[in-house]
């Protein structure tokens, strides 16, 4: 699926790198918790997530994720968005609650392949 | 055996947003240099979660990467208030982290297990009330 796709599936606005959007992905993971997604997560490049600070951001780049979505509407500031931008990380906001958007994306095809441990 | 490679970082304590900016360095000068994409993955999650750790806990600190051409090696070191019981904190879960740090998405108690599994070799020196140093090795 392109991230293209997932905007259009999560009603998103992208925010930046908009040339990046006929990327390919596979698999996805939704969490508000970075912890979480740096021990468990393993090789999703969408993180779905309802946190909004510069840190989601560098969990992405850590995890060499190309895109963020931030859920249930909410804007992230400019600074974060030209983190995002400077790193080519695809960032889109959407309306959508983060149980919704997981699922829309689940049911359309994108996996989660989540590490259980390690 | 040639001298390493040597990359050093001040880490703010004072400042969330910024943490995790000398982790970020880190991880382009490795892909500059073209180590492997999973090399690179292991150093920048060990050293991002350490250094989350430094500001989240301990007022900032140093953070040294020494570069050779078989491993890459981490030290942070800090002079917060140190780890009463070391292998209490490298339990899954443990964490003293107030909720406003959960607010932020940290403290879970998960960095110091992650840590640990994503280098080679790790050692916590600690003493309480002088600060804390972790060394960590990963092998190319
Ligand atoms: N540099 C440090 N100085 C002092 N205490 C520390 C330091 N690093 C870790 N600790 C202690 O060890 C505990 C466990 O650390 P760990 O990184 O595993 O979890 P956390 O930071 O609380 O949460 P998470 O890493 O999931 O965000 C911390 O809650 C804290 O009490
Ligand atoms: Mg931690």
């Amino acid at each position: 699926m392109t991230i293209r796709t997932i905007s259009e599936l999560l009603d998103a606005e992208v925010l930046c790198c908009h040339e990046r959007l006929d990327t390919d992905v596979s698999d996805a993971c939704g969490s508000d918790m970075m912890s979480d997604v740096l021990a468990h997560v393993k090789d999703q490049a969408v993180l779905l997530t309802g946190l909004v600070n510069t840190q989601v951001i560098r969990t992405a780049m850590m995890m060499d994720m190309h895109c963020v979505v931030f859920v249930r509407g909410k804007l992230p500031s400019s600074e974060i968005i030209s983190l995002a931008e400077n790193n080519s990380i695809v960032v889109m906001a959407s309306p959508h609650r983060m149980y919704e958007a997981c699922g829309l994306l689940y049911t359309h095809g994108l996996s989660s392949k989540e590490n259980v441990h390690g | 055996m040639a001298d390493p490679l040597r990359f050093h970082y001040k880490v703010d304590g004072s400042n969330f947003t910024s943490a995790g900016e000398a982790s970020v360095e880190v991880k382009k000068k490795l892909r500059q240099l073209g180590f492997s994409p999973e090399t690179i993955r292991k150093v920048s999650i060990a050293m991002y979660e350490g250094e989350i750790n430094m500001v989240i806990h301990a007022r900032g600190g140093d953070a040294d990467v020494f570069v050779y051409p078989d491993r890459i090696e981490i030290v942070l070191a800090d002079t917060g208030p140190g780890i009463a019981d070391v292998d209490l904190a490298m339990q899954e879960g443990y964490s003293t982290a107030p909720d406003n740090i959960r607010t932020l998405g940290f403290g879970a108690g998960m960095g110091l297990p992650n840590m640990k599994r994503n280098s080679d070799s790790m050692r916590i020196d600690s003493t309480v009330g002088v600060g804390t140093t972790i060394y960590m090795t990963i092998l190319v």
